[in-house]
């Protein structure tokens, strides 16, 4: 391979991938332009709120439930090596608040929400419904995409306090079934030692995961390719870039938050 | 009056469209005829700037439609999709009266919904299917629901995509009297695309063929029998031998 080639071969995902996320950077700028602009559809906001807040707290409570139990264990297992079990309520709090509500939480909803989204648009798109809007004089960013990153960046945060409580929870069951630890004095450390930011921070990480859920489903959803197989790579493109990012900027929000 | 210079259309390696040149005159009814492929669905939404093509102009009462105030230009037209079209999260009226509902001028629920019906009536739809969700439809009626919407706000230029094919001989004639009427009563400016012979007849002042990314034959539609053009003579006749390949 020539010298040329070689710089070729690495010069062009490269390329493609900065235009990807100029892209995107495009698309969620307009967004962001329509979200301040009227008209707002009220109806369409109030239907996407229900969708990716209301149904989405099954999925988050279980997945909060479990792992707050799992952690419990986890921290008094590792604890006891010294002689710190009774760091259990207060590590399983500030865990679950700070990193494991908020990621987790994330990333169930890009696998719920994000592949419905693209999964719902990207079929529009192949059916022309995209462009049936269009020409009924109604903006497509304005009339699907704002209410669906509004409502996710809105209700996420929610989720992720309702996974937190529920986290907490699992943990205080599994602390005082599995782990003899006193029911009262579980939550009174669990009080105690949780301090507002340790919830608020997890929460602004939830309105950022929750906007890069939603934006990321309806990118790639305006962006599908044709027929069944565009809107099925639309649907995994969405979920796997949100996750990504997800991942991403929970380590970028962590050091801004959390180093000083 | 919608007039098209050279207009191109590439996709990838595809050669759409190579040139067309159409004028459409105001209140009159063109009819695209042409094969299966050779780009009549893609020649209307370059009009409507849903494709944007890759040379020539395309304007409307002498604007230039790619520097129209899309809002504005957008309110003249409706539109019937060549696959319907219609949006499933909503319901049938919903979808008729969707441009009804929104804008400057927007009407009241209610009296959207009276229009919605009437317009339903007009395509041949009992109230019965209002309340209904597209896809509970059959895919005829959800044809006719695009009619509908395409309709509903009594545009001045309505282009219809296939109108009737996968209706009823019957639903035919009362779609093809209803283009007729809009056009005559309401003054409407119409180009409709369709492979049905009978509808071409009923519909049509002028008649445009289009064929190998041009503008084969143009004329109305009273000498469309008579003109000596092999490729339009072929088409018209439904032959399979003649100048038209049956493999493209
Ligand atoms: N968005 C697109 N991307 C790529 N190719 C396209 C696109 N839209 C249309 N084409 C291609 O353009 C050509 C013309 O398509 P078009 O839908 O206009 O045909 P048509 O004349 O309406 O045919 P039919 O009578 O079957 O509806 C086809 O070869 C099609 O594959
Ligand atoms: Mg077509």
């Amino acid at each position: 391979m020539t010298l040329t080639g070689f710089l070729a071969a690495i010069g062009r995902p490269v390329l493609a991938a900065l235009a990807g996320v100029g892209r995107v950077s495009l698309f969620a700028g307009s967004v962001l332009s329509h979200l301040v602009r009227p008209p707002f559809y009220a109806r369409e906001f109030g239907h996407a709120l229900m969708q990716i807040g209301w149904f989405s707290i099954p999925v988050v409570g279980l997945t909060a439930l479990f792992t707050g139990g799992a952690l419990a264990l986890q921290i008094y297992s590792g604890g006891a090596r010294f002689n710190a079990e009774s760091v259990v309520p207060s590590i399983v709090a500030i865990g679950m608040a700070r990193e494991l509500g908020p990621v987790l939480g994330g990333l169930m909803v890009a696998a719920r929400v994000a592949s419905s989204i693209a999964a719902e648009i990207g079929t529009m798109k192949v059916t022309e419904q995209i462009d049936a809007l269009v020409t009924l004089s109604t903006n497509p960013i304005k009339y699907l995409a704002v209410p669906r990153v509004l409502a996710a960046t809105l209700a996420v945060p929610v989720l992720v306090a309702v996974g937190d409580s529920i986290g907490i929870m699992g943990g205080w069951l599994v602390g005082i079934t599995r782990l003899d630890f006193n029911s009262a004095a579980y939550l009174k450390t669990t009080v105690d030692f949780l301090e507002t930011w340790d919830v608020l921070s997890g929460m602004v990480k939830g309105a950022a995961f929750g906007f890069i859920v939603a934006l990321m489903g309806c990118y790639f959803g305006m962006t599908s390719g044709r027929g069944a197989q565009g809107v099925g790579a639309a649907t995994k493109s969405a979920v796997v870039a949100a996750s990504v990012i997800i991942l991403a900027a929970n380590y970028v929000l962590t050091e801004v938050f959390f180093t000083s | 009056m919608i007039e098209l210079r050279s207009v191109q259309k590439t996709f990838g390696s595809n050669r759409v469209l190579r040139g067309i040149d159409l004028t459409l005159p105001k209140g009159q009814s063109m009819v695209v005829i042409g094969g299966s492929g050779t780009g009549k669905s893609v020649l209307l939404k370059c009009i409507l700037g849903l494709v944007r093509p890759d040379a020539g102009t395309i304007t409307l009462d002498g604007q230039d439609v790619a520097k129209a105030e899309r809002d504005a230009f957008l309110a003249r037209f409706g539109m019937l999709f060549q696959g319907g079209a219609l949006f499933d999260s909503l319901k049938v009226w919903e979808n008729v009266a969707f441009r009804l509902m929104r804008g400057a001028s927007a009407l009241p629920k209610d009296q959207a919904r009276a229009i919605a019906l009437e317009k339903l009536r007009r395509v041949g739809l009992t109230p019965a299917v209002a309340d209904q969700f597209p896809a509970e439809l059959s895919g005829g009626m959800q044809k006719r629901v695009g009619l509908a919407r395409a309709i509903a706000a009594e545009p001045e230029i309505i282009f219809f995509d296939e109108p009737t094919t996968g209706l009823d001989p019957i639903m035919s004639g009362v779609i093809n009297d209803l283009i007729r009427e809009i056009v005559v009563e309401m003054g409407a400016t119409a180009m409709t695309i369709t492979h049905d012979m009978s509808s071409v007849r009923a519909i049509a002042d002028r008649v445009a063929m289009l064929h190998a990314g041009v503008i084969q034959w143009t004329g109305p539609v009273t000498e469309m029998d008579t003109a000596s053009d092999p490729y339009l003579q072929q088409f018209i006749h439904g032959r399979a031998e003649g100048p038209i390949a049956s493999v493209r």
